[in-house]
């Protein structure tokens, strides 16, 4: 019986079985990295998170007991609302504003590889590196008002969100450049020849052709803001701590470097913060998968 | 007609140059600020050095050892661990993408898949048991550390080089093969040259990611015996208050400043990288 044709042609018997003769050299190297960095310490993330432990080895079963703990975190729970509050501020300000420089950037602007160049510049440097220059800005600034960045959680909350932006709108610009410069030129034309308003080009042509930019972009800085560490760290490690219903917590903290902190405090800890780390890609999982299934019905629409 | 154009376009034109130099702002502090001693970064950081504050590459030199590390071993370990892992990336992940996209076996597909999985977990997933995993296999040097990025950066690297390959007319391979060539000729003298652009967009993402990277070296290295530059610069913000701020500047000067003119001489490969690697994500 004749196997079904292969449409994409990609499964040439030619080249097939000479290739899986050597799969060992091909495949077998990243797949035994792969299986170190990713597969093996995934899986004993998830058997850790039911443990009591210092390190992996004396490992106790204990149940759900981390996850009880968790939710009862009212640290954890001022980071998720931290962070659910940061994505959204930051993910409208670095979209809108990477759209508007990408558009004003197409419209054979003088100059505009320069300032490419300008707006991009900030994702060559670390986010380390980053929370350091701009902790000192915002210091600078705030003296002026006798006080400081670590005194009042908002300043904190409100100097990542511009750090961020400015880190990442020349990233997201870029991909909305690549996407404007693929709307077809003729379609534009036609706009233009039916006596479409600026507007509604913008609006009719233009932003359903660059749908798909549209669905990475806001991926891209769902995922970023939600996974956000080094800056975080670096800009306010979370401070200003402060007792809140007789619980301390760290005011500026989002939900990676809570995980972070959690495993730090002590050895009791680590299985609650493992436990944490589980919620939190189960989180990002979801928002990630319902984001893309959102944006792509859309792209389809059009 | 283009007169009424060029007056829209002039304005714009000054709102932008005004948003650039807002933009390179905190790269100026950084600059102005190197070259000042620790109490006028303190109390002016915005003020541009004068005679009184003014210290010339003092700071660049105290740089040079403070923060009880030296910061060219840093440097030195920096350019170790990204030139290791970017190389060695590129060379099992395109193999192996290739393996991907021509052998379609069950086992290939699930390793496909994998990959694609471990594109949405972050690293704080991992993280705790990826160091102790990695402490046990003694992966905790710079030179071993490259085999963990390859673990962990092994999905978004498979999944461009997949996509790629299998845009690729499969007739020239099999031309190939019919000539004699056996995979490994195939891979080496047909397939990597065509994959050249892909190999650039692969190696600019990754290369931005291990450069800047804290946490993974962090928690995997011997943070007595080896430092990356994100490492160095965050433990020297650990004893601010008490930290040379111009010195400071002067050692977040020399981080940047490579990576800058670096960008400057590359920025065409680097932006078309980053298109193509959102376009293919």
């Amino acid at each position: 019986m004749a196997k079904k044709p292969d449409p994409a042609g990609l499964n040439s018997r030619l080249l097939r079985k000479p290739i899986q003769r050597f799969g060992w050299l091909f495949l077998l190297p990243t797949f035994i990295a792969f299986c170190i960095g990713f597969i093996w310490p995934f899986m004993q993330g998830i058997y850790l998170s039911f443990c009591k432990f210092n390190v992996p080895s004396d490992a106790k079963f204990i149940g759900w007991e981390n996850y009880v703990k968790v939710f009862k975190d009212a640290g954890f729970m001022n980071a998720f609302k931290n962070t659910t509050v940061f994505a959204v501020a930051s993910i409208i300000l670095i979209n809108v504003v990477a759209f508007m420089l990408a558009y004003a950037l197409t419209q054979k602007m003088r100059f505009a590889n320069i300032f490419r160049t300008v707006f991009f510049m900030p994702n060559l440097i670390g986010g380390v590196v980053l929370g350091y220059i701009w902790s000192l800005i915002f210091d600078g600034i705030l003296a002026a008002y006798s006080t400081y960045l670590t005194a009042d959680p908002t300043y904190g909350m409100v100097g990542l969100v511009i750090l961020v932006a400015w880190q990442q709108i020349g990233y997201m610009m870029i991909i909305y450049i690549a996407g404007l410069q693929a709307v077809p030129e003729d379609m534009l034309e036609a706009a233009k020849i039916d006596g479409a308003t600026g507007r509604q080009t913008l609006l009719r042509v233009i932003i359903p052709n660059v749908m798909p930019s549209i669905t990475i972009c806001t991926f891209l800085t769902l995922t970023n803001s939600f996974k956000l560490f080094d800056q975080n760290l670096a800009l306010t490690g979370g401070m200003p701590s402060l007792m809140i219903d007789g619980a301390k917590i760290n005011t500026t903290e989002l939900l990676a470097l809570n995980i972070y902190s959690t495993y730090n405090i002590s050895k009791n800890y680590h299985g609650v913060a493992q436990a944490k780390a589980v919620i939190f890609f189960l989180l990002v999982a979801v928002l990630a998968i319902a984001q893309q299934t959102l944006t792509k019905r859309k792209e389809v629409q059009q | 007609m283009k007169q009424k154009q060029s007056k829209g376009s002039l304005i714009l034109t000054i709102f932008f140059i005004l948003l650039s130099l807002v933009w390179l702002f905190p790269i100026y502090e950084v600059v102005i600020n190197s070259l000042k001693g620790n109490d006028a970064v303190r109390l002016f950081p915005f003020a541009f050095p004068n005679a009184d504050t003014f210290v010339g590459f003092a700071n660049y030199y105290k740089g040079m050892t403070f923060g009880n590390y030296p910061f060219l071993n840093s440097v030195f370990y920096s350019v170790v661990i990204t030139v290791f892992s970017v190389a060695l990336i590129l060379l099992c992940c395109s193999m192996a993408g290739w393996y991907i996209a021509r052998v379609q076996s069950k086992m290939s597909k699930l390793f496909y898949y994998l990959c694609l999985f471990s594109m949405i977990v972050p690293f704080q997933m991992v993280m705790f048991t990826l160091t102790s995993t990695a402490d046990e296999l003694h992966l905790d040097t710079p030179w071993t550390i490259p085999i963990i990025y390859l673990g962990f950066g092994a999905g978004l690297a498979i999944f461009m080089f997949v996509g790629f390959v299998k845009g690729l007319p499969l007739e020239i391979e099999e031309a190939a093969a019919i000539d004699g060539c056996g995979p490994l000729q195939t891979f080496f003298l047909v397939v990597v040259p065509m994959l050249k652009p892909t190999l650039i967009s692969v190696g600019i993402l990754e290369l931005m990611w291990v450069w800047n990277d804290y946490l993974l070296p962090y928690l995997v290295l011997d943070i007595t015996e080896y430092r990356t530059i994100p490492i160095h610069v965050q433990y020297l913000k650990g004893s601010y208050g008490t930290v040379d701020l111009g010195a400071t500047m002067a050692i977040i000067m020399m981080a940047i400043i490579p990576i800058i003119i670096i960008y400057l001489f590359c920025q065409k490969h680097i932006i078309k990288g980053v298109a193509a690697g959102a376009v293919k994500g």
